[in-house]
């Protein structure tokens, strides 16, 4: 925990005013689809509020979650760890490393027994004792159990730690787990994505240290301010979709017009993220504006979910997902083979049966 | 698993394979059936009555002008809500991309406008059918099980499919994988219902044209 009792003293040490303090945390409410007055109830609660201490886990991961929050614009990675939250550990960013790093994490949980927040970055591997991610001698699942117990929250940031991201895919062979099948006695908020978007993260931990409690939750426990909306219902191709105008390619007349990406693999519309709205690199562009379909990285599952470039509305089935017309016609192949010889064997059982009651001595074969 | 992976994996598969199965058995049951050797001298060589049954089946398709009064409206009702699903199926972007999977050929499609209101006209052509089916005291008397649950499978994957463009009653992925499935229930009831017209309309028309030619009967 941070040495100053409270934000609003840390703020006041800085110089801050309170005026620019009630504009930026207007600003927040703002992003965060709060009416502008909460922005001020935001402001009182925040200056009171102490800077919690956040556990920051990383696990099965690739650290581009990391790599995103560190470019998150509003707040900026700097004014949340120094002002908003005291970030206590995070093997990634912190000075320290081995036995001093850890004995900081010990320290951390003891002193903020049942207070702290633990981010968790990565999935769980619980295949053989767990021994695919290992910090200090322990297992991944061990520092997680053991962090979870004193925790107040547990947010887990990207897809890895929510849902089991890649290290999850099939065949899973370190028996990765999302946070949420471990940890069972504690509130979670899932921060999906790969990686998520760094607002979203950011904007989340202020949104908790703000108010103290969990935002409204969807059914994957994911804030559902960011991810209350579809990426295809808030796409600015979504007009060309409705119009019927789709890109065949990459490389042909739709793709240049900016037409929709449905026919090449988008995953907008089953997916659930603030993509199209907040964006990234400060609100710059996202995926889609440059010509790549969604991916769907915010979604459970989302790396087995067949390719990224065959559309939503095509057959899946088979190991690999994507089925190409030389499949299908050995499949309708061998099921016509099957019904000739049915049809076969019913039609000489029916004459069969007809020669035995009636007799056909005026019938063709 | 969610719904759209059952959907459009491991449901269309067996769906697929019940429909092929299904229609190559009937149609293959139909040919080797035993049909009654024809003794009667005929009026018309082999070319000419399979000419001949060409025309009929062309000239069935039509009211006789005479009947046109009586039957007619039935019959643009009929037509019309063909002609639907035909536009709705075949010229609707996210279906030519399905089938094109499934073929390899893709073609230009209408914009999803005209789509939409092919599918809200046809629907509305389909409860007509219906009701002219319950309220026509001959029609009541003939229909069976097989009409209307034909007629179910049908009106459903257009229901389910304007749900799913508009976004209406859940989220898209649930809705497209309703959609979906009823089409693979439509698929699954297509060899062993009335549905299997689509394969029987034209060459028992022209098979039937084709016997009365050979007679001199056709008309």
């Amino acid at each position: 925990m941070a040495d100053d009792p409270t934000i609003g003293a840390m703020l006041d040490r800085h110089g801050v005013s309170r005026r620019t303090f009630i504009k930026y945390c207007t600003a927040m409410a703002s992003v965060l689809a709060l009416p502008p007055l909460v922005g001020r109830a935001i402001a009182e609660q925040l200056r009171v509020a102490q800077r919690p201490s956040v556990i920051y886990l990383s696990f099965q991961e690739c650290t581009g979650c990391l790599e995103s929050m560190t470019r998150s614009f509003s707040p900026t990675i700097e004014s949340l760890i120094f002002n908003i939250i005291s970030l206590d550990y995070d093997d990634t960013l912190m000075a320290a490393a081995g036995a001093q790093a850890e004995a900081a994490r010990e320290k951390a949980m003891k002193d903020n027994y049942g207070k702290y927040i633990v981010v968790v970055d990565g999935s769980v591997p619980v295949a053989d004792d767990g021994v695919y991610s290992c910090a200090g001698g322990r297992s991944a699942v061990d520092i997680l159990t053991e962090a979870a117990k004193g925790a107040a929250a547990i947010v887990c940031v990207g897809t890895c730690s929510s849902f089991g991201g890649i290290p999850f895919a099939d065949p899973n062979p370190t028996g990765a787990r999302a946070v949420s099948d471990l940890i069972g006695n504690k509130p979670i908020i899932n921060v999906s994505g790969c990686p998520p978007i760094p607002e979203v993260i950011t904007l989340t931990l202020l949104q908790y240290v703000s108010t103290g409690k969990l935002p409204d939750l969807d059914e994957h426990l994911r804030p559902k301010v960011f991810f209350g909306n579809t990426i295809h219902d808030r796409c600015y191709r979504r007009p060309f979709y409705d119009e019927g105008k789709f890109a065949k390619s990459f490389d042909d007349e739709g793709a240049r017009n900016g037409w929709c990406l449905f026919e090449l693999g988008c995953k907008g519309p089953t997916t659930y993220n603030a993509c199209a709205t907040i964006k990234w690199n400060n609100g710059t562009s996202f995926p889609i504006e440059s010509g790549h379909p969604c991916l769907g990285c915010s979604e459970p599952g989302f790396w087995d979910n067949g390719s990224f470039y065959s559309a939503l509305a095509t057959p899946h089935w088979g190991k690999a997902g994507e089925v190409r017309p030389a499949d299908v016609a050995k499949l309708a192949g061998a099921a016509a083979a099957l019904g000739a010889a049915v049809g076969v064997g019913s039609a000489m059982l029916a004459r069969h049966r007809q020669k035995m009651t009636v007799g056909t001595p005026d019938t063709e074969d | 698993m969610d719904l759209l992976e059952l959907a459009r994996g491991p449901a269309l598969k067996v769906a697929v394979v019940v429909f092929c199965v299904g229609v190559v058995w009937r149609i293959v049951n139909i040919i080797l059936l035993h049909y009654r050797r024809n003794f009667n001298e005929p009026r018309n060589g082999f070319a000419k009555s399979v000419l001949g049954g060409i025309k009929v089946a062309g000239s069935r398709s039509w009211p006789h002008p005479e009947f046109i009064p009586r039957t007619g409206a039935g019959e643009a009702l009929g037509y019309s809500y063909h002609i639907g699903l035909f536009i709705v199926i075949l010229a609707f972007g996210p279906h030519i991309t399905f089938f094109g999977s499934f073929v390899g050929v893709r073609w230009p499609n209408l914009p999803s406008g005209v789509i939409t209101i092919a599918s809200v006209l046809t629907f509305t052509l389909l409860l007509a059918v219906l009701f002219r089916r319950v309220t026509n005291r001959v029609l009541r008397m003939l229909s069976n099980f097989d009409d209307y649950f034909s007629w179910f499978v049908t009106t459903l994957v257009i229901v389910t499919g304007m749900m799913t463009t508009a976004h209406f009653g859940g989220p898209y992925q649930t809705l497209l994988g309703l959609h979906i499935l009823s089409f693979d229930l439509l698929l699954i009831w297509f060899p062993f219902g009335k549905l299997m017209h689509s394969f029987y309309i034209f060459p028992s028309r022209s098979l039937n044209g084709a016997l009365l030619s050979r007679k001199g009967a056709a008309s």
